[in-house]
């Protein structure tokens, strides 16, 4: 039981990432019947957020400390960052330690940015496009954006360390009834679990309860009776995009310290999300959160020792397996629509 | 000629021509001058222009009739690949059954991911192939290790000793045509200009040509007319007798079996194979290959290989030195800034300029580099047309 | 016995009973027309026809053999053929084409790999299509672009399709629905003139009465799933049941 668990945990913010990614890709694809290739890229971006904020607060200037002396005799130049000069040295240190959580507010005008002028300047003219052209100019989209990142940061990863207070573990298994130190969770990834979930259930609310959701909601359902009522749904599918670049682009940044951020993380996740888009049901937003958590939980269960002793390489298929199982019993996916892509 | 005729034909003959000069006409500039690494005449290079031509003529047959994307085909390479360097370990180091065991591996593997994820179309039908490259992809990386070398890969060792092959004691094997070598090369010499013709290129030039040429009796076929009606309406086919299902599946199998060949050519060529071959970005590049060429069109995905790869090799070799000697005779700071500016796109950033290049295509020519041509064409028709005088143009006006 | 036989079926939508008891008989080489009200199971009864939709229970035999269970292209190499609403032709095709891919169905069956040879070199078979096409007029558009032809260019050209397959069963579903008058007057002409010219069963469903009165040598009416009445089409007009079914009225 308390192997379960672990797995359980283990998968929880892999899903996480899975849910927020396909999320975007399902609003995406729901509202604007795009298929975008370039989600990963945001996500990527958005983990760039934090390298970016993190290395702007972290700016410093020198100074000559003369209390201290190198091993000459002559006083000693330190680096001192500007967020002490502005802060104080103590505040000034803990706004740099927490560095990734503020890099949201950062990341949230950026992305909404990003997004905006991503679908004011190139998906806007694919709408009427075939489907293999919307996911060739995204795939194109996707490339130049990963390398515009790696002139600019290199291909190494950078690592990007959480707060201090969120590094160690997280003992679960006190917590139940269990034994110590048999059910450990890294205190990131359990942050980043409720950051995801307070995302998601934003997003919900959003489209729940207000009249731009609706909108938005009635658009998905029938794109041409919404137009002939005279909303204007142009518009507000340019926020819808932004909205979900933005969503992406904090599943980024809170990402960060989970695995340093480098070029081709976009294109790892890309790939899993539309799995995981798939799985759930095209233009089902319910769908994608559900297939997300399914399926990161399903690939940390089958990367357990004793499944992998029993059958070698399933941690590396199986969320494939799993979606051309379900893709062939179950063709709309798990929760999705009839007549979704189905021509 | 050999059953095809008019545009097809000279279209066939000017592949054929440049296939056959490709190591004179890649190679414009004298070996001393600074042009010289502009040449795209090397065996190594070329060998990649037309391999990948296959893959793409091959792929077309399945994208550019059907409709259907795959973004799997690089399984099927991959699966070529891998059966290829067996044969050439175990059997024999002559090419001719390697490349056949390749192309019926290929075949074998394109039925089951073919029968699979025909039952599904649209991004659907997309995300089946690409799950089930991947899966191929993650399985010859780790748990395959013992059959395709993991990691590392497989390639031909001082050990090996095929079956057919007579080597003498901790000789390597080199793979070879009935004893002609596919390293070998003749080197012709002419002022400053040097020409490389090399056994293994004409090879994969002939199975291209081959290959191009039976692209071309499909294209014209009772078959091929079926697999445009199946792009353009199933259920009028389903509706007329006709079972879409085993032409879709014929389709697929015949692309795979390119792939397939394709792999086995790369394998005959450079004795070696890794998993990285099936990644799907490898997909993905032949999807770019064939739209940038012209997806649906006889010439394009050849073109589109032909020009990816090309720019590939070229642009990715240009450094700041280069950059620096073009611009040399501007003024200093001038000279400085230009480099800045085109650093980013050339060497390492040669995706980059790939990716912009894609997108440009996408948006602004669909039709890819083959559509680019036939607009070309056509503004210079209608200047010749206007050239004639007026009075003739009036008649074309329709009288509505 | 007709050439369409319909016994007993039955067909459910979850809680709709979409087709109730519908006994149909088709004779060989006549006009038979279905109307009824919206919603009076029409579609899905030709639906069972030709293989999209299997009924829950009962029969339908066409010529002799069972067509349930068959997928539509194995009903149609039986020898029926349908028209659809809005006309499904092949767009990317040019004419010619489209006039050939129901002849090469017809002579190779539901598959055949003829990868190699060359389609130019069909010329029995491009003979009959051009032959086919001149006799709807539409010789002079065989190399048009399919999908670039007006709309009544495209009913004629999917009739013409169908009819190449020499069909001994040929289905239209509301073949002038959405036609303005002029268009509908051409349709009728041209299913007379086939009529007339051929030996073919036609199995129409249809909104329009003048369509129907024009055409049908028997008119079998539906209403909420069942056969109201079957009767020669002077004998249909005026008919109490029939009225009922249309207008709501008590009879």
């Amino acid at each position: 039981m308390d192997q379960f668990i672990v797995q359980v945990l283990n998968g929880l913010d892999k899903g996480s990432a899975y849910a927020l990614i396909a999320l975007g890709l399902t609003l995406i694809f729901g509202t604007l019947g795009v298929v975008n290739f370039a989600h990963g890229a945001l996500f990527m971006l958005g983990a760039f957020c934090a390298v970016i904020f993190s290395r702007l607060i972290s700016l410093s200037h020198e100074i000559v400390d003369e209390t201290r002396t190198d091993f000459l005799g002559n006083p000693m130049t330190v680096d001192v960052p500007y967020m002490h000069d502005i802060f104080g040295p103590e505040l000034g240190a803990s706004i740099i330690d927490w560095a990734v959580p503020l890099a949201i507010l950062f990341s949230i005008p950026v992305m909404i940015g990003v997004g905006f002028a991503m679908e004011r300047g190139l998906i806007k003219h694919f709408y009427k496009r075939p489907h293999a052209d919307q996911i060739l100019v995204t795939f194109g989209l996707a490339i130049v954006l990963q390398e515009i990142i790696k002139a600019f940061f290199g291909a190494n990863p950078i690592q990007t360390p959480a707060p201090e207070a969120f590094t160690g573990s997280f003992d679960f298994g006190v917590w139940l009834g269990y034994d110590p130190l048999t059910i450990m969770y890294p205190y990131w990834r359990l942050v980043y679990f409720f950051f995801a979930a307070v995302v998601i259930g934003a997003v919900f609310a959003f489209l729940q309860f207000t009249t731009f959701g609706m909108v938005v909601r009635a658009g998905m359902a029938d794109r041409e009776t919404v137009g002939l009522l005279g909303i204007d749904i142009d518009k507000r599918f340019t926020l819808m995009f932004a909205m979900a670049a933005c969503v992406a682009g904090l599943a980024g940044v809170m990402y960060a310290p989970i695995v340093a951020p480098n070029y081709h993380m976009g294109m790892d996740f890309l790939v899993l999300s539309f799995v995981v888009v798939v799985v759930g049901g095209m233009g089902s937003l319910p769908g994608a959160v559900f297939a997300g958590f399914l399926l990161g939980i399903l690939e940390s269960f089958a990367s357990m020792p004793a499944v992998v002793d029993l059958l070698p390489g399933i941690n590396q298929i199986v969320i494939y397996l799993v979606a051309i199982i379900i893709l062939l019993t179950r063709p709309r996916g798990l929760m999705g629509r009839k007549g979704v892509m189905e021509e | 000629m050999l059953g095809i005729k008019g545009k097809d034909l000279s279209v066939f003959l000017l592949v054929a021509m440049l296939a056959l000069l490709a190591p004179f006409l890649l190679n414009p500039f004298p070996v001393d001058s600074a042009m010289a690494q502009f040449n795209a005449g090397y065996p190594d290079l070329m060998q990649r222009f037309v391999i990948f031509g296959i893959f793409a003529i091959g792929f077309n047959i399945l994208f550019g009739l059907t409709g259907y994307l795959s973004f799997g085909h690089a399984a099927f390479l991959g699966v070529g690949s891998y059966a290829a360097i067996w044969m050439m370990k175990l059997v024999s180091l002559n090419i001719i059954p390697g490349i056949i065991m390749a192309i019926i591996f290929a075949a074998l593997f394109s039925v089951v991911v073919g029968y699979i994820s025909l039952r599904r179309s649209g991004i659907y039908f997309s995300i089946l192939t690409l799950a089930f490259a991947q899966m191929s992809y993650a399985l010859a990386y780790s748990v395959l290790t013992p059959i395709t070398g993991g990691e590392t890969g497989l390639q031909i060792k001082p050990g090996d000793d095929p079956l057919l092959s007579n080597l003498a004691e901790g000789e390597i094997g080199r793979a070879n045509l009935f004893g002609l070598e596919m390293g070998d090369s003749a080197i012709l010499r002419a002022g400053g200009w040097e020409f490389t013709m090399n056994v293994g290129y004409y090879v994969c030039a002939l199975v291209m040509l081959v290959a191009f040429y039976l692209a071309i009796r499909i294209f014209r076929s009772p078959f091929g007319m079926m697999l445009r009606a199946v792009k353009s309406n199933q259920q009028r086919m389903n509706y007329t007798g006709l079972n879409s299902r085993p032409y879709t599946l014929a389709a697929f199998v015949i692309s795979g079996m390119y792939a397939g060949l394709a792999g086995g050519l790369m394998v005959a060529m450079d004795t070696q194979v890794g998993p990285e071959r099936m990644f799907w970005t490898a997909s993905g590049e032949v999807v770019l290959m064939t739209i940038l060429g012209g997806a649906g069109t006889l010439i394009g995905p050849v073109l589109g290989a032909g020009f990816i790869k090309y720019m590939e090799n070229i642009v990715s070799k240009i450094n700041s030195t280069v950059l620096h000697e073009w611009f040399a005779f501007l003024p200093d700071g001038m000279e400085d800034f230009l480099v800045t500016i085109f650093y980013p796109f050339v060497g390492k950033g040669w995706h980059l300029t790939l990716g912009l290049m894609f997108m440009a295509v996408v948006i602004f020519l669909p039709g890819g580099l083959v559509e680019g041509g036939q607009r070309i064409a056509s503004i210079f028709r209608r200047g010749k047309k206007s050239g004639a005088g007026d009075e003739s143009a009036k008649q074309e006006t329709p009288a509505e | 016995m007709g050439i369409l036989e319909v016994k007993d079926v039955n067909k459910r939508f979850g809680g709709l009973q979409a087709l109730g008891d519908v006994n149909l008989s088709v004779a060989e080489n006549t006009v038979h027309a279905i109307i009824g009200p919206n919603g009076a199971g029409k579609s899905t009864l030709l639906n069972c026809l030709v293989g999209k939709l299997i009924p829950d229970t009962g029969s339908v035999m066409f010529a002799g053999q069972s067509v349930l269970g068959r997928k539509p292209y194995e009903i149609n190499q039986m020898g029926i053929s349908r028209v659809f609403q809005t006309p499904e032709i092949f767009g990317d095709l040019s004419v010619l084409e489209n006039m050939m891919i129901p002849v090469l169905a017809k002579r190779d069956g539901a598959f055949k790999l003829r990868a190699i040879e060359n389609v130019q070199d069909e010329g029995e078979l491009l003979a009959e299509a051009e032959q086919m096409l001149d006799e709807v007029k539409m010789l002079d558009k065989r190399h048009m672009h399919a999908a670039s032809m007006s709309r009544g260019d495209k009913r004629r050209l999917e009739m013409a399709m169908c009819l190449i397959q020499r069909p001994k069963l040929l289905l239209l579903d509301e073949p002038t629905a959405g036609m303005a008058r002029a268009d509908t007057n051409n349709t009728i002409a041209l299913l007379k003139e086939i009529k007339e010219k051929r030996d073919i069963t036609m199995c129409i469903i249809e909104h329009d009465m003048h369509v129907v009165f024009s055409l049908a040598d028997r008119i079998t009416v539906l209403a909420q799933g069942t056969p109201l009445v079957e009767d020669t089409p002077e004998r249909i007009k005026g008919h109490p049941k029939v009225k009922e079914a249309y207008l709501g009225e008590a009879a």
